[in-house]
């Protein structure tokens, strides 16, 4: 094992690592924010592979990363715009409209990618790097930490965001009441429906920007079903993490440094058929759930629809 | 059709059920609730998959054509939809129980990829054996037991620690589909092909074929399990007790209910069917497990069981025509180059536009009150 320890072998799993824990982290932070407002977002893995897939569209089409990123979000939102029409509108059951609307997706994605690119598989060139002076200079963490691309910033920038968000504003506070007691937010004056219903999109423009990054930073190029339970990920983590964003951070990081660690032992050559390496990230999971599950928390109202005047 | 509800999805709303039969309904408006809560929707739903159709360059009504002729307007076509309905209809099994008992058992896939994969090793080994029918006997029992096995610990977790299943299901739902593809590449490898899969179940020992047809018995077994599930569900005591639990655990606990017991039982049931599942399509007509087949049908049966109200012979009319687009779309994928996700899409906007076509209905009997 000491020959794995080279500063390559290092820096490449932190690289990696922060690669695969930036789309379950945007993914979870929008999950948290909708399971505070008690709307349990199924639909998130459909929301993930549609950003992808417009994410990927975007910028092939216009060269531009960032016009991917915002086509990202523009898809989630747009699978999300049925999911809060649907769950959060006509109150129809959340689960059921979220598994529905994760299959379509996958359908329609597999089967527009098919028309489209299913010939060719064309990648995106390699996405330009921050370069800050000495920071990126240093070796093993230089390059991993400090060269990313700059979404990689603006992510962890949104968890501090959040967590103001939901600590110090009325907005959070709101946010939580739609959660926990829709009914007195109701009484208060508070808009439910409206609540929830920009819930369920901040969702799907948060999974769908997680969903572009996978495709355009993380795979260079869209694969029907890519996403491949990284929504559902996401859903864990906000689960876990009880309401803060800065333990979703944590969760999408050691979830990202599994991931990675299983790549690299790939690449190092060992001789493990990749379907056990693949089960390591789902079983790490498990195994957080299995410990720590119990702690979850989650808003007494969360799954249920919200109906004025309803027993 | 009542998609409205709370999480549990057992708890069907008992008031929105009763305004059913308030009010004279004349046969006019009872017409035109069967055209916005069925027919309009169902076509709604066809008409705007085949937008979609139009947009990647297919025209939707070969491909619907197409579809109809391979499998319900041919003799083969219609066998082979016979056949593929019995997985499917176990799997119903598998959802009724959940779902009616407050469980969202979402990793039926894992459970049913685990079932065949146990089914297909040990079936061939004990031919010869065994007389056939033990030999058949086994498989199935052993596919139950297994996937049952693969729900302990969502169970235990939701019995005892409260801890949502619907994401310990999903998650040990991806680990058994992995898991399963490890097993054949290693441990169930037949050792004489290079393909990795598991050892072949001779056609003679499979479950025999209905008179003279290619329709597999499976088909008998699977209806039996969905109308067994669905008179268990509705007409026992122990059905009563499950869907108590489903519907309010704290007043079956007050009831003198052993909740943690029952969840322990739904689990196992309900997994044990989606095992059988998995038993059915392998001893039935598959014969053996490739390396990385998956099918994928347990998400797909849940749209299918919502839209029946968790009702057996609902589920079943439903299967029907899901398995017939199946087939169709199968020989489509091969002949018209149109992917089988397709499928995915058509059955998302018929969930989406009976859910519409619903709230519709309800809207305008609010009006008329």
């Amino acid at each position: 094992m000491g020959g794995l320890l080279t500063e390559a072998f290092l820096s490449s799993l932190l690289t990696g690592a922060i690669v695969a824990a930036i789309p379950v982290l945007l993914a979870g932070l929008g999950e948290q924010m909708s399971e505070k407002a008690g709307v349990l977002n199924i639909g998130i893995e459909g929301m993930m592979l549609m950003g992808a897939y417009m994410g990927f569209l975007v910028a092939f089409e216009t060269n531009s990363l960032w016009m991917g990123f915002l086509g990202g979000i523009l898809g989630g939102v747009l699978t999300a715009v049925v999911m809060a029409v649907l769950c959060v509108r006509l109150g129809l059951n959340q689960i059921v409209i979220g598994i529905g609307l994760t299959l379509g997706v996958e359908g329609l994605t597999a089967l527009l990618h098919h028309f489209q690119f299913s010939r060719t598989y064309p990648r995106l060139p390699a996405p330009e790097r921050l370069n800050i002076p000495w920071l990126t200079d240093l070796p093993i963490i230089g390059p991993s930490l400090f060269g990313r691309h700059m979404l990689v910033y603006l992510a962890l920038l949104a968890v501090v965001v959040l967590a103001m968000l939901y600590r110090r504003t009325n907005l959070g506070m709101t946010l939580r009441a739609a959660g926990e007691r829709p009914a007195a937010l109701d009484v208060a004056g508070g808009n439910v429906l409206g609540i929830r219903v920009f819930v369920v999109l901040f969702t799907g423009a948060m999974a769908g920007l997680g969903g572009a990054y996978l495709a355009n930073i993380g795979a260079g190029l869209f694969i029907p079903f890519m996403t491949g339970g990284a929504g559902f990920i996401g859903i864990v983590l906000a689960m876990l993490a009880r309401g803060r964003p800065l333990w979703v951070l944590i969760g999408s990081l050691i979830f990202g440094a599994a991931l990675s660690l299983t790549t690299a032992l790939q690449v190092a050559g060992s001789n493990i058929p990749t379907d056990v390496i693949q089960m390591l990230p789902f079983a790490a999971v498990m195994l957080v759930l299995v410990l720590y599950g119990r702690r979850a928390k989650l808003p007494a109202a969360l799954g249920a629809a919200y109906e004025r005047g309803a027993r | 059709m009542n998609m409205k509800n709370d999480v549990n999805p057992g708890a069907l709303d008992a008031a929105d059920q009763s305004t059913d039969n308030d009010g004279v309904i004349t046969e006019r408006s009872a017409f035109q609730r069967i055209l916005t809560v069925t027919v309009g929707p169902i076509i709604a739903a066809f008409v705007l998959s085949a937008i979609i159709l139009m947009l990647v360059g297919v025209n939707p009504l070969t491909y619907y054509g197409y579809i109809l002729e391979r499998s319900l307007f041919s003799e083969l076509g219609l066998e082979q939809t016979a056949t593929r309905m019995a997985p499917l209809l176990f799997l119903c099994a598998s959802l009724i129980i959940a779902f009616r008992a407050g469980i969202w058992n979402l990793g039926t896939d894992g459970q049913f990829l685990l079932g065949a994969v146990f089914a297909a090793a040990t079936a061939p080994l004990l031919v010869g054996v065994l007389p056939g029918w033990a030999v058949l006997l086994v498989g199935f029992v052993l596919a139950a037991v297994v996937g049952a096995v693969w729900s302990i610990i969502p169970a235990l977790l939701k019995a005892y620690q409260g801890v949502n299943e619907i994401v310990t299901t999903l998650m040990m739902s991806f680990l058994g589909v992995l898991l399963a593809s490890t097993l054949v590449k290693l441990a169930f490898r037949d050792p004489s092909t290079t393909v990795p899969q598991t050892r072949t179940l001779p056609v003679d020992d499979r479950l025999p074929r209905l008179f003279d047809t290619s329709i597999s018995s499976g088909l008998i077994w699977g209806l039996i399990a969905v109308l067994a599930v669905h008179l268990m569900m509705t007409r026992t005591a122990f059905g009563l007790r499950l869907r108590m639990v489903g519907a309010n655990p704290a007043a079956a606990t007050h009831a003198g209910l052993s909740v943690p017991l029952l969840t322990m039982a739904t689990f196992a049931l309900s997994a044990g069917f989606a095992g059988l599942s998995g038993a059915t399509e392998i001893l039935g007509v598959a014969g053996n497990v490739r390396a990385n087949w998956n099918p994928a049908y347990g998400l797909m049966v849940i749209p299918l069981v919502f839209l029946a109200r968790f009702h057996g012979v609902g589920s079943i009319v439903l299967v029907f025509f899901y398995s017939a687009l199946l087939i169709g779309s199968e020989s489509a994928a091969r002949r018209l180059s149109v992917p089988q996700d397709f499928t995915l899409v058509l059955v998302a906007c018929l969930l989406i536009c009976l859910g519409l076509g619903e709230y519709i209905d309800q809207r305008k009997r609010k009006k008329e009150r």
